[in-house]
């Protein structure tokens, strides 16, 4: 019996703020990390070394030697525009891949933010301008959708079947899926065309969060053991989503893991069972046919044991900060100021929220590894301090107008 | 003179008050004083001898530096014992003056060994610091041996007094007031740009300032002020909060605001010093003192002295010196956010009481208030 992998891996790196004081607001409007161990370029750099580069090498060579090898990626705007500035080879690497035809790119909004949440219409310009981009850089117009952090419900599968997507992704969670396996091809409730990708949150993680614990009492994990897994699931299961960020190599896992490794031999060792192959999402689509319909009233997202957005929206320093950067949305529009709208967008990221959380926060867990910050705390201060001086500037655009009527 | 910190390296007013009383003390009254402080100067006054205990740099931020629940602190106290012991052994002094409980084993020490008089200098006490907790025993037993032996107290207000004769069973002729003081080269004025761009700008369009400055500490009241805040706002929207300070209660301050959701009103600047601490005070159009308990609250005084409407809590040592301020109870927020939005609304008023309360501080200095410690001293035959 043959099964398909889909492997999807997600690109992402935001601009952070820097430690931006009530003395830099009204006086100094760059709002991001330039300089020290924390800035934008810093990261930009160490995670294109330890990561981007080798990942897409070892891809290079898989598309190359294995036929039936092929991935999904999405990257966002603001990883594109700033691999651009501080590490263009890896745009060309990532050209490469798209090259062969056989890596498909995912729609999703350019500034990695929560928009559909908040602004409907910014949402819509923010999957614009991303498709856009992608157009530009890669000469390809993406099929299929993601939103942040894979969030996902009822009304975003609408609105992506009536936009005209053939296929959308989330997290495969039993509060969803109910008696249901993710390893089927589902249609999401009132939409006609749209296909609805569900990952595999167990084989996804067994890679993406446990390839390198030591605790796990599978580790270490070898190629031979994931596809005997695979290949012992029940016979009418085929799809096997696999969803993760794309730096699991290298920068989540490290190299001396062997997470390098692991990816380089799990095509060959997956490849070695007859009619078994990688599909790009597309193909999938276009491969199987749903075998239900799916309801998701509830907001879903592939964070933590919750699975919904509380890592983003779960204290009222994030809904406070959420619900400032969005109330300004006409005025910064209207504004027409370049500079002001890109700060407002960049603002919007929603790893800027993220920062925020404090759940577990003592625990010193996946959220503090990710912060450039001390401390919840010291996120919302910055972050508030730049949203003030971006009110500030608002608020002089409309005076200076009023003066001159 | 047994003391804790001195500024710069001051996390609240107890350094400024140490320093000033000293200097004033030197200066009218020629007194001889050596100072001891746990850590290493980087500036050394002219007008006294400071001793450091060891050759630590002192920490730069002082957040949580008195908390008393922290072993370190247990254990530099050991170490500041054992070296007054040394000192005494050495020099001849007429009397030791020690300032708070984390001296004040040093200062019984020195009494013993050398039957001088012992003067305990109350600026802030475990049931201040507690807040509505019952505090940490071992500090409230320190307080209360060193209150029972000292041959005279110094308590920084009535109202610390009050607490000295109420929780620790002082007799009150025991204990003398002395106000905390002010020198008025430390009055901050708005000689250069202030600092806060962002906050003259939002004056420049009407929006009124209030500043709260201190340790964020369960002590100092601050998710009071901030529900008055929530209730001001509702019928004033151009108030803008600046929280200046750091503290042990940092977190709780920041979700109460998140909470309330009132941070786009509300500017939290962390920890500050020099420029950036003197321009809160200039910027300023209220400052409000919202504490629990505040055995003084000094930095009303400074506050007053740079021209600012002062609203006080009641519970406060300072709100006895300051008669031209608003006054509240630190649980009355309505009364906080109608004082906040009356004063706001009505420029006349604030430019009356702004007038009035600094004519009072500039009456409040060091010179004028150390004759009492000279009397103090003689008192008890030093």
């Amino acid at each position: 019996m043959s099964r398909t992998i889909c492997l999807y891996l997600h690109v992402h790196q935001p601009y952070r703020v820097r430690g931006y004081t009530i003395f830099d607001a009204g006086v100094d409007s760059n709002y991001w990390f330039s300089d020290g161990l924390a800035s934008n370029e810093y990261i930009i750099r160490k995670v294109a070394e330890k990561s981007y580069r080798p990942t897409n090498a070892v891809l290079k060579d898989l598309l190359m030697h294995y036929k039936d090898f092929s991935l999904s990626l999405s990257i966002t705007g603001t990883l594109l525009e700033q691999l651009q500035k501080w590490a263009p080879d890896v745009i060309d690497d990532f050209k490469t891949l798209v090259a062969t035809g056989r890596v498909e790119i995912l729609a999703e909004t350019f500034y990695h933010s929560l928009a559909f949440f908040y602004s409907r219409d910014e949402f819509e310009r923010q999957v614009d301008m991303h498709k856009q981009k992608i157009q530009d850089v890669f000469g390809v117009t993406p099929g299929v959708l993601r939103n942040t952090e894979l969030s996902y419900n009822d009304d975003l599968a609408v609105w992506a079947d009536q936009a005209g997507y053939k296929g959308i992704i989330t997290e495969g969670w039993p509060a969803i899926l109910d008696w249901r396996s993710p390893n089927f091809m589902y249609r999401p409730v009132n939409t006609k065309n749209i296909r609805l990708l569900l990952k595999n949150y167990k084989l996804s993680d067994d890679i993406a969060f446990r390839f390198g614990d030591r605790n796990c009492r599978e580790w270490p994990l070898t190629t031979e053991k994931y596809c005997h897994w695979i290949n012992s699931l029940p016979l009418d299961q085929q799809l096997i989503n696999l969803f993760m960020d794309y730096e699991t190599f290298g920068e989540h896992q490290w190299e001396d893991s062997g997470i390098f490794d692991f990816l380089r031999q799990l095509p060959a060792e997956f490849l070695k069972t007859d009619g078994n192959k990688f599909m790009t999402l597309s193909q999938a689509i276009d491969t199987y046919q749903p075998v239900d319909v799916l309801h998701t009233p509830r907001t879903i997202t592939w964070a933590d044991s919750e699975r919904d957005l509380t890592a983003w929206l779960g204290n009222a320093m994030q809904t406070e900060t959420v619900k400032q950067i969005y109330e300004t949305e006409k005025q910064v529009l209207a504004s027409k100021d370049k500079t002001l709208i890109e700060d407002w967008r960049r603002l919007q990221t929603s790893d800027h929220f993220y920062y925020m959380c404090t759940k577990w926060f003592n625990d010193g867990d996946v959220h503090a590894y990710f912060s450039p910050y001390g401390s919840p705390y010291d996120a919302f201060m910055y972050y508030s301090n730049a949203l003030k001086d971006l009110q500030l500037r608002l608020l002089r655009t409309s005076q200076g107008g009023k003066e001159q009527a | 003179m047994l003391g804790w910190e001195l500024p710069p390296h001051n996390s609240g007013g107890l350094g400024v008050a140490c320093y000033n009383m000293c200097q004033s003390l030197a200066k009218c009254h020629n007194l001889d004083i050596e100072f001891v402080v746990p850590y290493k100067l980087s500036e050394q006054p002219e007008f006294m001898t400071v001793h450091s205990v060891t050759d630590l740099p002192t920490p730069q931020v002082a957040q949580g530096a008195y908390n008393s629940q922290s072993p370190e602190v247990h254990a530099q106290q050991e170490a500041y014992v054992a070296f007054v012991e040394k000192l005494v052994s050495r020099n001849t002094y007429d009397a030791v003056h020690a300032h708070d409980w984390l001296t004040f084993r040093a200062g019984l020490r020195a009494k013993a060994l050398t039957g001088k008089p012992f003067i305990a200098h109350v600026h802030a006490t475990e049931f201040d610091r507690a807040g509505a907790n019952p505090g940490n025993q071992l500090v409230h037993e320190i307080e209360q041996q060193a209150l029972l032996f000292a041959d005279a107290i110094v308590a920084v207000s009535n109202f610390t007094k009050d607490i000295i004769v109420r929780e620790y069973g002082i007799p009150a002729s025991k204990i003398q007031v002395v106000h905390n003081a002010i020198n008025p080269a430390d009055y901050a004025t708005l000689s250069l740009q202030n600092d806060y761009r962002y906050l003259t700008e939002m004056k420049a369009l009407g929006y009124k300032v209030v500043v709260s400055l201190g340790r964020l500490s369960l002590q100092k009241g601050l998710p009071h002020l901030l529900r008055a805040a929530k209730l001001a706002l509702q019928k004033q929207p151009k108030l803008i909060f600046l929280i200046v300070g750091d503290g042990e209660m940092r977190a709780d301050v920041i979700e109460t605001a998140a909470n309330l959701g009132i941070t786009k009103n509300v500017i939290f600047t962390g920890f500050l010093r020099g420029k950036q601490w003197r321009d809160s005070y200039t910027i300023a159009d209220m400052f409000v003192m919202p504490s629990v308990s505040e055995p003084f609250g000094l930095s009303a005084l400074e506050a007053a002295g740079a021209g600012t409407a002062v609203l006080l809590s009641k519970q406060s040592g300072v709100c006895e010196v300051l008669r031209h301020t608003m006054q509240f109870d630190f649980w009355d927020i309505t009364k906080l956010a109608n004082q906040i939005i009356t004063i706001a609304n009505h420029p006349v008023l604030h430019a009356e009481i702004a007038k009035n309360v600094q004519n009072e501080a500039s009456n409040l200095t060091w010179d004028n208030t150390i004759a009492k410690f000279q009397k103090l001293y003689a008192g008890v035959g030093a």
